[in-house]
């Protein structure tokens, strides 16, 4: 059932026309943070810089005592919270898949319950509970409530029904405890479903705003997402140092997109699966 | 990406697993186990989910004092019979229903309309993809501050209208009462469309081709097709997607709180009610437990609101 002609020409317009207000945003972003001040604001409608410069990049990241500090916290919260999901949702999601313990079920179906919880119910006895651990404007605060995440948790848990129940009772006959059988059998055989949430939890910690807009009060202490923010407020139209600045915080993800669209694609079908 | 799977995942759930004989003694090992592998996931979801649930439900028949340590005080449902007479909370609530009015049913349309395209048969269709979805990669405050940059006085935007006659002088969209919040629309319209189009793309491609095949001998043209298969076989994703949106919607607090920084101006223009939550509980003294109060009320209105949304749909797809 291939279209006829002159309909498919009409749908690559629409698709092509999509395509480019699709891009249009980005491009204009991306070629601000070259132009240097003067061109931004003498409002010409010329896409490309007149006269390109690395000037914007050399400011925020020399001359702005704090903007390369963000990058490096975005970095140490978004990796070390990363890290702590993937193994805290994929121990959790085996035991619920694997494991018979008393009480199985009504965790699971508890973790079902919480998944629909909208946040905005939690904000503010999360600061009061932050508050009283003493975590406010640290790390941590940004890092363990986001350590486990509920639908990666159910998305492992379908992983490890599915998986083969024989590799582990390979393990068990060659003396494997349950712990060894874990981390060194079934842990690195389930890279694939690993990678995919992996991903998506980093791209969540590193485009998250609220947390460290609650939790964070030291500006050296900001992640990218409230920096920008931030420096927006204290620049007010300095907008190729805005757009340097914005452009710098989507560089990383675009490289992740790139390099692992193929896990990429796949959280997407986990998502277009329900 | 992250939502809770319905009735299809249910029957996976291996309660009639193969009864093994084993003794006493493994079972015991083996729920210590469990619980072992559990441990990280109950602290956590314990201290930072459930107990918040209820301390939250506390919070909010109480009035809150941070001066030094923190206290309570129990005023009943005071809080919530301020709330309906808090002038702000139906400014917030008026301005979150308009942008959820717009954007839930725009944004799933054009979802459709995109995936559909998409699956049509052309070529590159995993090249268009990846371009499309680059929206939904970036964070809302690095496209907040590219849309309030092409929204700006000296912005594209302006230039552009501005040259073609459109518009006499430049407006300053974002800061002007009645753009604000459709400049918000726009941006996240324009930033959620891939991740629905994506959804309804799977859902597309598990749609049976013999039906399309059937419809070609009976003389459908592509607009009956689109109608009479298309739409009504994607009910349960669209049940989906609108879910998630309203769901998404409700809760706008990132755009609103950059775009006005965190005053919800002008003219209270921008103010959503996750907005208004969050002054009342930071930004304001004394007025945490009011905050909470409210939280609850959102709270209900988003499981209200879908509910209705999910019966309506499914009266829908009776048909």
């Amino acid at each position: 059932m291939k279209p006829k002609k002159w309909p498919r020409v009409l749908l690559y317009c629409v698709l092509i026309l999509y395509g480019l207000v699709t891009l249009y945003p980005f491009l204009w972003a991306v070629l601000a943070a070259f132009k240097p001040y003067a061109e931004i604001v003498s409002g010409g409608l010329n896409l490309l810089p007149e006269k390109p410069t690395l000037d914007n990049f050399a400011y925020i990241f020399t001359r702005d005592p704090l903007f390369p500090k963000w990058v490096m916290n975005t970095f140490i919260v978004a990796t070390t919270g990363t890290i702590l999901n993937v193994i805290f949702n994929t121990m959790a999601g085996y035991s619920l898949a694997r494991l018979r313990f008393a009480g199985r079920n009504y965790w699971f179906l508890l973790i079902l319950a919480v998944m629909m919880v909208p946040g905005q119910i939690l904000l503010i006895p999360n600061y009061l509970i932050m508050k009283s651990l003493g975590l406010l404007d640290s790390y941590s605060a940004l890092i363990l409530p986001g350590a486990i995440n509920f639908a990666y948790i159910f998305m492992m848990r379908q992983f490890f029904i599915n998986f083969p129940k024989e590799i582990e009772e390979a393990a068990q006959v060659d003396g494997l405890n349950r712990f060894q059988t874990f981390w060194k059998i079934v842990f690195p055989m389930a890279r694939p479903a690993v990678a995919t949430q992996a991903i998506f939890i980093f791209l969540g910690f590193w485009n998250e705003f609220m947390k460290p807009l609650l939790y964070i009060t030291s500006p050296e202490k900001y992640t990218l997402t409230l920096g920008l923010q931030s420096f927006q407020s204290q620049n007010a139209t300095q907008w190729n140092y805005i757009m340097a600045a914005s452009v710098v915080s989507i560089i990383p993800i675009i490289i992740l997109y790139i390099l692992l669209n193929r896990y990429f694609m796949q959280g997407l079908r986990i998502g277009g699966d329900k | 990406m992250t939502s809770v799977p319905h009735s299809n995942q249910q029957p996976v759930v291996p309660t009639g697993r193969p009864p093994k004989p084993k003794k006493e003694r493994a079972r015991k090992g083996e729920s210590l186990q469990g619980y072992t592998f559990m441990l990280p996931t109950i602290l956590i979801m314990l201290v930072f989910t459930l107990i918040p649930i209820g301390y939250s439900l506390f919070l909010s028949f109480t009035r809150v004092n941070l001066f030094g340590g923190v206290s309570f005080e129990f005023t009943g449902l005071t809080n919530y019979s301020n709330a309906l007479q808090d002038e702000r909370v139906w400014i917030a609530l008026k301005n979150t229903v308009r942008y959820v009015a717009f954007v839930v049913p725009i944004q799933t349309i054009i979802a459709l309309i995109m995936a559909a395209v998409l699956n049509s048969g052309i070529r590159f269709q995993n090249t268009f993809r990846t371009i499309y979805f680059l929206p939904t990669l970036t964070s809302s405050s690095a496209l907040t501050m590219i849309f309030m940059f092409l929204f700006s006085l000296n912005g594209p935007v302006n230039n552009a209208l501005v040259s073609v006659g459109i518009l006499p002088e430049p407006i300053n969209f974002v800061n002007e009462t009645q753009f604000a919040l459709a400049s918000i629309m726009v941006m996240n319209i324009w930033a959620t469309v891939p991740y629905y189009m994506t959804i309804y793309l799977a859902g597309l491609q598990d749609i049976p081709k013999s039906l399309y095949e059937a419809a070609d001998l009976d003389g459908a043209n592509a607009w009956q097709k689109l109608t009479k298969i298309t739409v009504p076989n994607l009910a349960p994703i669209t049940n989906y997607v609108i879910l998630m949106g309203l769901i998404g919607c409700f809760q706008l607090f990132d755009q609103a709180y950059i775009i006005s920084g965190g005053s919800g101006g002008p003219n209270n223009a921008t103010l959503t009610f996750s907005l208004l939550i969050y002054q009342y509980a930071f930004k304001t003294l004394g007025t945490m437990g009011y905050a909470s109060a409210l939280a609850i009320l959102l709270t209900i209105v988003i499981f209200t609101v879908s509910m209705i949304a999910r019966r309506l749909n499914k009266e829908e797809s009776h048909y």
